[in-house]
């Protein structure tokens, strides 16, 4: 299929101004979906998000129709989104895809917790981030498109599975499995959960302004419905600190800035303890993580020494899980 | 003593990256990364035997048994997921912090998690 050619073909519905598209790059990504950079003639910088048809879905992959149907609900409810312009049909010739708004900014952890660039907004981010969270979870749930609900004993119970057909034996994580199971809070009332809000994933702008630095919430398709605090733990497993440990949310801020920031926005209260149960439960979902990915090199479905490698970063969220264990 | 994957699997995987051809941007990161496995397995080497022969002693003291690693380990797993050993239980918890910390020191030293484990509470 020929991407640029199509989206030349679309590029007058796209925006009044267009006869065509220009600049269409693959962006690096994921294997299941792909995403392109394009621009049209009239300067309009857009995104392209596409399903390719020899991807396999998988058993938790949102359909793209539904991550764009989120990105607008969650837009409506004050949540720093891309715009999402075109939802493709089959006469588009692109398969499963569709077209949004292209954010200026940054995704690199390492860049956003280190560089000079983002010195100014660094100390104001765990607090929108808590606000921006807040906006996500007060997202209205009638009119939102079918998404599953799991709560944090669904969630061990998936990945304690996963982890029992692997094989492996990781005493931490035996242990981090009854740890968390004896602990894991009831399901009060399911709201909206990004599910994968964390460094990477979050666009961040160096400038600072009403929008506090963070610009854009990306990738959603890891969306269900659950505990808010499963959001506010994620982001502060120490795999995305990029070396700033010392900084538990994200690598730029601390945990009562966060807490804060989501309740001045009108978000449940969450307790610390609530969220270092799901920061523990993160880490040990990263771990499995891991393991599941060396996994298809040992199967022999990627023999990269990529997929080889990553199963030796199971020990980091190994040596997080102690720590969280030893002061308990 | 350290699996998924072993030092075997690492060093097979190595020596197809370095019989494939060089190129594009995704093969120079690859490049990185087997730049990184071949210091875990240098790593391994001289870290592995002595941190696998601490962990036995460790284990024997801790189970009551006798063993090799793959045996003494599969034991304390075994007992953590049934109950039979807390997570919590201070001797468990003193043989999981020094196992960890002896595989993060081969798996990825420089992970800013051996500091925080190494500082004291805040």
């Amino acid at each position: 299929m020929d991407v640029p050619a199509a989206l030349s073909a679309l590029a007058p519905r796209l925006s009044p101004g267009a006869t065509t598209a220009t600049e269409a790059r693959r962006l690096s990504g994921g294997a299941s979906l792909e995403t392109w950079a394009f621009d049209l003639d009239d300067g309009t910088p857009l995104i392209l998000r596409r399903r390719p048809p020899s991807a396999r879905t998988g058993d938790n992959a949102l359909p793209l129709a539904t991550e764009a149907a989120l990105l607008a609900a969650v837009a409506a409810s004050g949540a720093p989104v891309p715009r999402v312009i075109h939802l493709c049909a089959p006469g588009d010739g692109l398969g499963e895809a569709y077209v949004m708004g292209r954010l200026e900014g940054e995704t690199l952890g390492k860049r956003i917790v280190r560089d000079e660039a983002f010195a100014g907004v660094r100390p104001g981010l765990a607090r929108r981030c808590g606000q921006v969270l807040a906006a996500i979870h007060a997202t209205p749930l009638d009119g939102l498109p079918p998404l599953a609900t799991s709560d944090a004993a669904s969630e061990l119970a998936r990945y304690e599975a996963v982890y029992r057909d692997l094989g492996a034996r990781r005493p931490v994580f035996e242990a981090a499995f009854r740890w968390l199971e004896r602990r894991a809070p009831p399901l009060e009332r399911p709201v909206l959960v990004h599910g994968d809000f964390r460094n990477g994933n979050l666009m961040i702008s160096p400038a600072s302004g009403p929008h506090g630095g963070l610009v854009g919430v990306l990738d959603w398709e890891l969306a269900h419905l659950g505990d808010p605090a499963e959001d506010l733990g994620w982001i502060c497993v120490n795999s995305w600190r990029f070396g700033q440990w010392r900084q538990p949310v994200g690598g730029f801020g601390g945990y009562q800035d966060l807490l804060d920031g989501h309740a001045a926005a009108g978000g449940a209260p969450v307790t610390l303890e609530r969220l270092l149960f799901w920061q523990a439960l993160g880490s040990l979902k990263w771990g499995v993580m891991c393991l599941m990915m060396y996994a298809s090199f040992a199967s022999g479905a990627d023999r990269s020494i990529e997929r080889a490698m990553i199963g030796r970063r199971a020990s980091e969220a190994e040596i997080d899980l102690v720590l969280l264990m030893e002061r308990s | 003593m350290i699996t998924h994957p072993t030092a075997g699997e690492l060093a097979e995987a190595l020596s197809a990256f370095d019989d494939a051809p060089a190129g594009d941007a995704r093969t120079a990161f690859l490049a990185r990364v087997a730049d990184n496995a071949r210091a875990t397995l240098e790593r391994e080497a001289a870290l592995g035997p002595a941190a696998e022969a601490e962990a036995v002693a460790r284990l024997r003291g801790l189970l009551g048994l006798e063993g090799d690693f793959d045996d003494l380990n599969t034991e304390l797993c075994a007992r953590l997921c049934d109950g039979r050993l807390s997570p919590l239980d201070p001797a468990v918890l003193a043989h999981l912090k020094a196992s960890v910390t002896d595989q993060i020191a081969i798996d990825q030293p420089s992970y800013s998690g051996l500091a925080a484990l190494g500082a004291s509470p805040a």
